[in-house]
């Protein structure tokens, strides 16, 4: 990380809800360009709320997201397409389109937004495969055809397709075997690495939040309740964050050391 | 926003030289690659100068590392100096990465594709046929073992779709049969004038409702309304596994999904072009009454002169037979559902098709059977 970082997305006084209730209310986070943020929370907190309010698929009550000092819910139309080629989504199930092959997948967005000859797409597209770990035989494969995990990884390939400095990640590893789950961490550490990417990561998954982020957020009571690193994580004295990283799961993953 | 990616090139005594300079990103690869793409340094090597890139993606990686790969392959020596760490670090790894992989599987010759595709075609019509009639044997037991055990019998989920296919259907069923008749009432008293048989429209507008119309009409309408909508529910709750899930449980899905939507419409469908028929019929003595000064006790008497219980019963009497064939396609091809969204799409258009064209094949098989019957 650099000595003084600058925050990629920066979010104030959010709100956000469905019917007579607010999911959201008053939430601040920032995220720090070039790390890795994890946000976890019991299940129906908001966590992909928040997500897919950043993103501005969900219009929020009240508040101000910011990404990359851009109000993302004030821009026109072709500011906000501009902006939307610098972040990268990948939705739980890999949201891949079913009537496209994974090769044709990753080659959505750069036909949408960039003129590539053919062949530069075709090949942009096989690396892009290649580094989100698919062997290369799965590109002209349907996403029918595919198993969960490779399913991720092609989403994750669309997802990287234009080099985006914002990485989206909704349960990347939720429904993947132990050994799968733990090589996407893998791979997303070595990909953040290497691409430079700040990552705002939704999970459940306490290995990934352990091996891959470099802070974390609690979402709990319509808000954040504490940002920090694991360590900090430990210290926090609130009964679900204290049941969250104390728990026996937690034990297992290595995390906590207090108890037996 | 720095400068977008470009590049100058000069040539020395004994090589070129190539100034890469600005952001090399995804965004401006386009026309870089066209520029590059133009290289050509023969015999000379080529030293790549990158010291002056003020950014660098997998984008500009990429086309530096194929025109290198490229110009190689010719037998030019190709040099990359002055990268800084992350610069070389990201190539070195595009460099890695660099398998490549078919897009789309290749078709083969035209007449091979199209002589398959007939192949399996005539291959999935047979089958088709198959499946379908072991279909209506598993749903005709289980519509036996339904009697056999009453106990069995799913009543909440048979009134559920009593309401939705048939009591939800009634304004629509309603509003088009008495337009119909508004027509038929108009077109007969204006076609049959000429000849003097003005009066005769009851004739025409009775008979052809209620004999052929009201039920043909319900039909299409339902095909269209509840076929459609059986499939793409069964259909969405295979792809989510809910029919599986049925199955560990020891419930046939057939029992659960299938014989309440048939039963349903066996109820249904006749009600429905019973209320086509009086709704026809009131449209053309609507239209008798404004328009052709006919006033309803004339009409009504007229009408009663036209036609008796045996033109109404050659009509309805189909309601059941068309409710059948709408049930089974629509569950059907519900049942025939897998993989992804799409299928739901495809099945759904399907049945509906299907539907109405067996519909209307058996209309003609009928209106033959009664006129030979004379009836």
């Amino acid at each position: 990380m650099t000595e003084n970082p600058k925050n990629a997305i920066e979010v104030e006084g959010l709100t956000v809800g469905f019917g007579r209730a607010n999911i959201l209310e008053n939430l601040d986070l920032q995220v720090r360009e070039g790390e890795i943020l994890g946000v976890v929370g019991g299940s129906g907190t908001g966590k992909s709320v928040l997500l897919r309010s950043i993103t501005g698929l969900l219009k929020p009550r009240a508040g101000r997201i910011r990404v990359f000092g851009e109000t993302v819910t004030e821009l026109d139309m072709e500011a906000r397409t501009a902006l939307e080629q610098r972040w990268g989504v990948l939705f739980q199930d890999g949201a891949l389109f079913s009537s496209l092959t994974v090769a044709q997948n990753v080659e959505v967005p750069l036909r949408e937004h960039l003129r590539l000859p053919q062949k530069l797409m075709d090949e942009i597209a096989s690396y892009k495969i290649s580094m989100a770990g698919l062997p290369q035989d799965a590109a002209p494969k349907y996403p029918s055809e595919l198993s969960g995990g490779m399913r991720k990884r092609a989403g994750l390939a669309r997802a990287l397709a234009l080099d985006p400095e914002i990485l989206f990640l909704d349960e990347p590893t939720a429904g993947l075997d132990p050994i799968g789950a733990a090589a996407f961490d893998e791979l997303i550490r070595e990909l953040q690495q290497t691409l430079k990417l700040t990552v705002f990561l939704v999970t459940h998954d306490l290995d990934t939040l352990h091996a891959v982020c470099n802070r974390i957020a609690v979402l709990a009571e319509r808000r954040v309740l504490v940002v920090g690193t694991m360590d900090d994580m430990l210290k926090v004295d609130h009964p679900w964050v204290r049941e969250y990283f104390h728990g026996p799961r937690s034990r297992a993953a290595g995390i906590s050391r207090d108890g037996h | 926003m720095a400068a977008a990616g470009e590049f100058s090139i000069e040539e020395n005594a004994t090589s070129w030289r190539l100034a890469a300079s600005g952001d090399w990103l995804m965004r401006s690869a386009g026309p870089l690659a066209a520029a590059l793409d133009d290289l050509d340094p023969r015999p000379k090597p080529l030293t790549v100068d990158l010291g002056g890139l003020t950014a660098l993606d997998t984008g500009g990686a990429w086309l530096i590392y194929r025109t290198a790969r490229r110009l190689e392959a010719d037998g030019v020596e190709v040099d990359l100096v002055n990268a800084s760490r992350d610069h070389e670090f990201l190539i070195q790894k595009v460099a890695e990465n660099d398998r490549p992989c078919t897009v789309e599987e290749p078709e083969g010759p035209a007449l091979l594709v199209l002589l398959a595709r007939i192949g399996r075609w005539a291959e999935h019509q047979g089958h088709g046929v198959r499946n379908a009639l072991g279909f209506m044997g598993l749903v005709a037991a289980a519509t036996g073992r339904m009697i056999a055990h009453p106990s069995r019998f799913r009543f909440t989920s048979f009134v559920h779709f009593i309401e939705k296919t048939g009591f939800d259907a009634l304004p629509i069923v309603g509003m088009i049969t008495f337009l119909i008749g508004i027509v038929i009432a108009y077109m007969g008293a204006v076609l049959l004038r000429p000849y003097g048989g003005e009066v005769f429209f009851t004739d025409l507008l009775g008979v052809v409702m209620l004999r052929e119309l009201a039920v043909l009409l319900s039909a299409v309408i339902i095909a269209g309304r509840s076929g459609s909508a059986f499939t793409a529910q069964i259909g969405s709750m295979k792809l989510h596994e809910e029919i599986d899930a049925m199955r560990t449980f020891g419930l046939d899905p057939i029992e659960i999904l299938v014989v309440p939507r048939f039963l349903a419409l066996l109820v249904t469908l006749p009600i429905l072009a019973f209320f086509g028929d009086m709704m026809g019929l009131l449209g053309g003595g609507l239209m008798a009454w404004i328009v052709l000064d006919t006033p309803p006790d004339l009409f009504i008497t007229r009408l009663r002169e036209a036609i008796d219980m045996s033109t109404f019963l050659v009509g309805v009497s189909r309601a059941p037979f068309f409710a059948a064939i709408i049930a089974l396609c629509g569950c059907y091809e519900g049942l025939r559902v897998e993989g992804s969204a799409e299928s739901v799409g495809y099945h759904t258009t399907k049945s509906v098709v299907e539907s109405i064209f067996l519909v209307i094949v058996t209309t003609a098989l009928f209106s033959v059977f009664y006129l030979t019957i004379d009836v």
